[in-house]
C-alpha cells in the first residue's frame, strides 16, 4: 500500500512536472501582457511534431531533438507574436480567446492533414527505457529524466529571473507595465523575448510529452485545459505558483485516476473551481 | 432646459422607439416560414438551427449584453435536455409543461451559479465557467444509471403537442415547435434588452467601475440576467430532447459551449439577430461540409474566426449594418 502510494506520488509528480514545463511560459506572458494566448497549446504540439520529424526523418537521437523543438517553437511563436498577436493586446479577452483558439483549430487540422490522426510513436535511447529499481520500488526511467529536466529548468528560470538584468526587467514589467515603461524599459522587446522563451518551453514540453501521454492532432486542444488550470490556479506571472499548481494538479490527476477511476477528471475541476472561487487571482497571484 | 420629469418621459419614449419591431424583423420572421414549403427535406436541419439559435440568443444575453464571457454555457443546455428527457421517462411526456419545468430547473441552477460568477472577472471567470461546464459533463458521464452515460438517454417518449400534433418523421411539427420556442425566446430577450434593466447591463459591459459609482446594483443585475439566460438555454436543450426524443452526453460537451461562442462572434454579439445568423451560417456550413473529415472542417472554422476577429470585430451582422450605414450616407 505504501509502495503504491509512493509510485502514485512519483508518477503524479512526473506528470505535474510535464504540465509545469508546458504552462510556465503561458503564465509569465499572461502576467506580462494580459494576453490570453490559447495558441500556447498549438506551440506545444508543434514542438512534439518537430521531435517526431527530427528523430524519424533526420535520424538524429532523441536528446538532440529536444533543443530543436525548443528553437522551432520559439521562432515560429515570435513570428506570430510580431505579426498578429500584437494587434490584439488592446482588444478584449474574448477576442484574444477566439483568435488564438481559431489558431489552435487551424493548427490541429493542419497537423491532421500532414501527419494523419494516428498517435506518433518515437524511438527513445536505451537509458531512458524501462524502469529503475530503488528501495524495492520500480520507477520509470523516463519519468525520472523528466523530473530532473523540469527541476533544472525551474532552477534556471528562478536564477535568471532573480539575478539577471533581463529577469529584473521582466519582473518590473509584470508588476507595473506603465511604471516600467516610464523607467526606460523596452517592454515591447522584453515581451517578445519572453514570449519566444515561453513558447519554446511549451515546444520542449510537447516533445517531452510524447513518451508519456502521446501525440496526436488533438494534443494542443486537450492539454490546453490543463495548462489553463495550472496558470489560473497558480496565479499569473508566478513561476513558484505554476510549479506548485502543476505538481498538485499532476498528483491529484494521477491519484484520482488510480484510486477512484469512476470520478475521472472530476476532482481536478472541483479543486480548480474551489481555489478560484476563494482566491480569484490564484494561489500565488498578486492581482 | 428640460425638467427631470419630462426628461424621464423622453427616456421612456426613447426606449419604446428602440423596442419597436422593424420591418426587417417582420421580413425575417416571415422568411423563416419558407422551409415548410420550399425545403421540406431540410426541416430536420432547420429545427436544429432554430434550437441552436435559441441557445445562441441565451448566450448573447450574458456575453453580448452583460459582457460575461462564458465558456461553459452548454451545462445549462445539457441540463435542460436531460431534465426534459428524465421527465418523460418518469411518465410525464407533455411537452409544453416539460419545457417550463426544465427551464425553471436550469434557471434555479443558473441562480446558484450566478453567486459564483459575479465574484470573479477576466481569466478566473473564463476558467470557472469552463470548469463548471467540464464538471457537469464529467458528472453526467459518471452518473450512468441516471443519464445512460455514453449511450445517451434512451426511451424518451414525448406526447403530441396540444395532444394533437405528433412529432413526425419529416419534422414539420419539430420545426414549428422549435421555431415557436425561438420566437418566444427572442421576443422575451428583446423585451429585456430594450428596457432600462437592459441598458444597465450594457453599462456593466462598458465600464464595471462606473456602474457602482452611479448607484446601480450591478451584481444583482448580472445575477438576474444570468438566471434568465440559464433558463433559456435549458429550454433550448429541452426542445432538442422533445424533437429528437433522445439525449446524449454531447449536449453537455465543451465543444457545444465553444461552438456557440464561435457562432455568436461570427454573427455579431449584442444584437440578438447576430446570434441567429451565426447559428444558421455555422450549422448550414457544417451540414454542407459534413462529408469532409471534421478535422479539416475545423481548419476553415479556425481561419474564419481569426479573420472575423481581425477584420470584423462586430461580427458579420455588425459589419453588414456598418456597410449599409456607410452606403446610406
Amino acid at each position: 500500500m505504501i509502495g503504491n502510494l509512493a509510485i502514485v506520488l512519483f508518477d503524479g509528480l512526473a506528470f505535474g512536472m510535464l504540465l509545469f514545463v508546458l504552462s510556465v511560459g503561458l503564465s509569465v506572458t499572461l502576467g506580462l501582457m494580459n494576453f490570453v494566448n490559447l495558441a500556447h497549446g498549438a506551440f506545444a504540439m508543434l514542438g512534439g511534431y518537430v521531435t517526431v520529424l527530427v528523430t524519424r526523418e533526420l535520424g538524429l537521437p532523441f536528446l538532440w531533438s529536444l533543443p530543436a523543438a525548443f528553437i522551432v517553437a520559439a521562432l515560429v511563436s515570435v513570428g506570430f507574436e510580431r505579426t498578429l498577436f500584437r494587434r490584439l493586446y488592446r482588444a478584449g479577452e474574448l477576442n484574444q480567446v477566439l483568435f488564438t483558439i481559431g489558431l489552435v483549430f487551424a493548427a490541429s487540422a493542419a497537423a491532421a492533414y500532414v501527419f494523419g490522426t494516428a498517435q506518433q510513436p518515437i524511438q527513445l535511447p536505451q537509458f531512458l527505457r524501462g524502469v529503475t529499481e530503488f528501495a524495492g520500488l520500480r520507477f520509470g526511467s523516463y519519468r525520472i529524466f523528466l523530473i530532473i529536466i523540469a527541476l533544472v529548468i525551474t532552477g534556471l528560470l528562478v536564477l535568471g529571473l532573480e539575478y539577471t538584468r533581463f529577469g529584473a526587467q521582466i519582473r518590473a514589467a509584470v508588476d507595473n507595465q506603465r511604471a516600467a515603461q516610464g523607467l526606460g524599459i523596452d517592454v515591447d522587446t522584453v515581451f517578445a523575448v519572453t514570449f519566444a522563451l515561453g513558447s519554446g518551453l511549451a515546444g520542449l514540453g510537447g516533445a517531452l510529452a510524447i513518451e508519456m501521454v502521446g501525440l496526436d492532432p488533438s494534443f494542443g486542444f486537450h492539454y490546453l485545459v490543463y495548462m489553463m488550470i495550472v496558470v489560473s490556479v497558480g496565479g499569473l506571472g508566478s513561476i513558484a505558483g505554476s510549479f506548485v499548481a502543476a505538481s498538485l494538479l499532476g498528483i491529484a490527476d494521477v491519484a484520482g485516476k488510480y484510486f477512484v477511476p469512476d470520478l475521472g477528471a472530476f476532482m481536478i475541476y472541483l479543486i480548480m473551481i474551489a481555489v478560484l472561487f476563494l482566491r480569484p487571482q490564484g494561489l500565488f497571484g498578486k492581482r | 432646459m428640460t425638467t427631470p420629469a419630462s426628461s424621464t418621459a423622453d427616456n421612456h419614449a426613447w426606449l419604446r422607439r428602440q423596442a419597436r419591431w422593424s420591418p426587417y424583423e417582420l421580413a425575417f420572421w416571415l422568411a423563416v416560414l419558407i422551409p415548410f414549403w420550399v425545403f421540406p427535406t431540410y426541416l430536420t436541419l432547420a429545427s436544429q438551427i432554430a434550437i441552436t439559435a435559441l441557445f445562441a440568443v441565451s448566450v448573447d444575453l450574458v456575453l453580448g449584453y452583460a459582457g460575461i464571457v462564458t465558456l461553459g454555457h452548454a451545462m445549462f443546455f445539457g441540463l435542460g435536455a436531460y431534465a426534459a428527457g428524465l421527465l418523460t421517462k418518469a411518465g410525464w411526456g407533455e411537452p409544453l409543461s416539460g419545457l417550463v419545468l426544465s427551464g425553471l430547473l436550469t434557471a434555479l441552477v443558473g441562480l446558484l451559479v450566478s453567486f459564483m460568477i459575479v465574484r470573479v472577472q477576466h481569466l478566473a471567470l473564463l476558467m470557472i465557467t469552463l470548469g463548471l461546464g467540464l464538471l457537469t459533463a464529467e458528472l453526467a458521464n459518471s452518473l450512468g444509471w441516471l443519464t445512460g452515460g455514453t449511450d445517451g438517454l434512451q426511451g424518451v417518449d414525448v406526447w403530441p403537442v396540444f395532444n394533437h400534433f405528433e412529432f413526425d418523421l419529416w419534422g414539420y411539427t419539430a420545426y414549428a415547435y422549435a421555431l415557436a420556442a425561438l420566437f418566444v425566446g427572442v421576443a422575451a430577450a428583446r423585451r429585456i434588452v430594450h428596457s432600462s434593466f437592459g441598458l444597465s447591463l450594457r453599462g456593466v459591459r462598458e465600464n464595471l467601475n462606473r456602474m457602482p459609482a452611479i448607484g446601480s446594483p450591478w451584481r444583482r443585475h448580472l445575477q438576474i440576467v444570468y438566471t434568465i439566460s440559464a433558463g433559456m438555454a435549458g429550454i433550448a436543450g429541452a426542445v432538442l430532447t422533445h424533437t429528437t426524443e433522445t439525449v446524449s452526453l454531447d449536449s453537455l460537451s465543451f465543444q457545444r459551449s465553444a461552438d456557440v461562442v464561435v457562432m455568436l462572434i461570427l454573427g455579431g454579439t449584442g444584437r440578438l439577430y447576430g446570434a441567429i445568423l451565426g447559428a444558421a451560417i455555422f450549422m448550414i456550413a457544417r451540414d454542407q461540409l459534413s462529408d469532409m473529415n471534421p478535422q479539416y472542417w475545423y481548419f476553415w472554422i479556425g481561419l474564419l474566426l481569426m479573420l472575423v476577429v481581425l477584420f470584423m470585430p462586430k461580427g458579420i451582422l455588425g459589419g453588414l449594418s456598418g456597410l449599409l450605414r456607410r452606403l446610406g450616407g
